[in-house]
């Protein structure tokens, strides 16, 4: 049973990792959110275009290849001035290049912008309890 | 079964009449005369019928059925939310069902666009945007600017299904109709029921309120607008009927004096691994107008487009004489290329309207280096395997080389991004006869694709 909220996804970046991604869908799905999946080498205009459509509550941005820091840089300014500068902005995966302590990386992310960054291995169900946290939705 | 129909083509100055015995499956005759819209479609087509029927006279009581464009054809304007998207949907959805897109809008509609729209004055007009459940706010907003015109075009509302209530609250006052969005979900188009209404409400409406004639009987026997006949003999071509197989997928080109054309009856998706599709994926039966590519009224813009320099590569005529050959044909756009030179000069105008028209409407293809190795996106339909290729229109139906000229849109290693055909066999419609034939299609669809299989030229 849908939950009303919907989500848009996707590999950003010149980032071909596509296995990942259908993964998070099928599991968003199944928490009751209807997503849309923008499937890999998806840039910040597509997030957009396709948040704006669709009206979507958050933008799901997966990096897998260690250039997400640069791919990701002025995403929110962007929201900002396509008229939705309050979608929830969520990043997760191999995000920057390297070994980083994740605190550091994460206050990056957020000072970009992002409203939750995840690290490498996360289970999709912390990131789902914390969709339904930021959206209002109740269990 | 009828047997003998007389299928008329009514252009802005010419009608075009063919006469066709569907038994014998056979082109009888063609014949053509000058018409305007002030004495009536009805005087050219009575002059066009003389000359055919005082060599058929069997004719005089064949079944009259016709296509039109006269009187500007169907003009239409669209909107979408993005313009990549549903904007681009609706766009699409418009050319395939063979409407002069006069203005494409995006986002919301401002005060401003309201005036323009009511300047130009749009026969139909297609409001959409938002995925079914996405966003409704733009939808809601662009219909009532519509509604404060008192718009006297009709409206085809077909966007996100969820704002349908509150939209068709906002145009109660207005003429609407309901079809299913163009994009229900993100990257999916859905165009072909918007195309039928658009076809019904251009029948029912529009050639009505041309005032095309005075005789209704005639205007009851136009059944499409031309370039939408155009395209239906093109799927019928390429797709077949249950009983009698089509060629394949292929490439069509309508060469104007005003506009090219450009058809694509073909999947057109990625044929390799390492390529990924971006953007939305295009309809199978595709269409593009371009406006400024025209042997005579948009010679300027071929001239534009492809330059001097590729002009003079092509022709062999040097710049300064180009110009005043081109300032001469623009101010008499009847002039037929009666020397030698002008005869070149139209050649290289044509090669050059082909060449582009083409590479505007294939697809293209974008290197991408990626930690994996290097990839492709690519936009837009992949047409390199397709292999037939029909060209028609007047600016090249009655030239000598015209195969030559058309392989000119064919895949170039110089361009190597452009996904254009590679090679493929070219099929001259001589008889200029295609638009009679999708007229034909409606009522007998195999005797129309027999006649084309036989009639278009192998060259």
């Amino acid at each position: 049973m849908s939950n009303g909220k919907h989500l848009v996804i996707g590999v950003i970046g010149a980032d071909v990792h596509a296995v990942g991604i259908r993964i998070l869908d099928f599991a968003f799905r199944e928490a009751g959110f209807e997503v849309t999946n923008l499937g890999v080498m998806v840039s910040q205009e597509e997030f957009i275009s396709a948040a704006l459509e669709t009206a979507a509550d958050a933008i799901m941005v997966s990096s897998l290849y260690g250039h997400g820091e640069l791919d990701c840089r002025g995403l929110r300014e962007k929201c900002e001035e396509a008229g939705i500068g309050d979608i929830l902005l969520y990043v997760g995966g191999n995000i920057v290049v390297g070994k980083q302590p994740f605190n550091e990386v994460n206050e990056r992310f957020l000072d970009m912008g992002f409203n939750r960054s995840f690290p490498p291995g996360t289970d999709p169900q912390i990131t789902i309890d914390c969709l339904k946290k930021d959206l209002g939705v109740e269990d | 079964m009828k047997s003998k129909y007389l299928l008329g083509d009514f252009g802005s100055t010419w009608t075009k009449l063919t006469a066709v015995d569907c038994a014998a499956e056979e082109i009888v005759g063609t014949a053509a005369a000058y018409t305007t819209i002030e004495t009536g479609i009805e005087h050219g087509l009575a002059e066009a019928k003389d000359l055919l029927l005082s060599a058929h006279p069997e004719f005089a009581e064949a079944e009259f059925r016709a296509c039109s464009s006269a009187a500007g054809g169907l003009r239409m304007m669209v909107a979408g939310l993005v313009p990549e998207l549903t904007g681009e949907a609706a766009r699409l959805a418009a050319l395939g069902a063979g409407a002069k897109v006069i203005g494409v809008y995006s986002h919301e509609l401002t005060e401003e666009d309201g005036e323009e729209i009511m300047a130009n004055h749009p026969e139909i007009f297609l409001l959409t945007g938002g995925t079914d459940g996405g966003n409704k706010a733009c939808i809601i907003n662009n219909a009532e600017v519509l509604a404060s015109l008192k718009p006297s075009f009709p409206i085809v509302l077909a966007g996100n299904r969820s704002a349908v209530k509150e939209v068709k609250e906002i145009l109660r006052d207005c003429e609407y109709h309901v079809c299913p969005n163009v994009m229900p979900r993100l990257g999916e188009i859905e165009i072909t029921k918007v195309q039928e209404k658009i076809r019904e409400i251009f029948l029912n409406e529009i050639i009505q309120a041309k005032g095309l004639s005075k005789i209704q009987s005639m205007l009851d026997n136009i059944l499409l607008p031309t370039p939408s006949a155009i395209m239906k003999a093109m799927e019928l071509l390429s797709m077949g009927t249950e009983n009698e197989p089509g060629i394949g997928e292929l490439l069509a080109v309508d060469l104007g004096g005003a506009t090219t054309d450009v058809y694509s009856i073909a999947d057109g998706s990625p044929s390799a691994m390492n390529t990924v599709l971006k953007g939305i994926p295009e309809p199978h039966a595709k269409r593009t107008v371009e406006g400024d590519l025209g042997m005579r009224y948009s010679l300027q813009g071929i001239i534009d487009a492809a330059g001097l320099l590729r002009l003079e590569e092509l022709s062999g005529i040097k710049r300064e004489r180009i110009m005043e050959l081109t300032t001469d044909l623009r101010a008499h756009t009847d002039r037929l290329p009666e020397t030698k030179e002008l005869l070149a000069l139209d050649e290289a105008l044509a090669k050059a309207a082909i060449e582009i028209a083409v590479r505007r409407h294939a697809g293209s293809l974008e290197e991408v280096y990626t930690p994996v190795g290097k990839v492709y996106a690519q936009a837009g339909k992949d047409l390199r395997d397709v292999n037939k290729l029909v060209v028609t229109g007047g600016a090249i139906v009655r030239v000598e080389k015209a195969a030559e000229i058309a392989s000119y849109c064919f895949y170039d290693f110089n361009e190597p991004n452009s996904l254009k055909p590679r090679e493929a066999d070219i099929l001259v419609d001589r008889k200029y006869i295609l638009s009679a034939m999708g007229v034909l299609a409606q009522s007998e669809p195999e005797h129309a694709l027999r006649i084309m299989k036989k009639e278009l030229s192998h060259e």
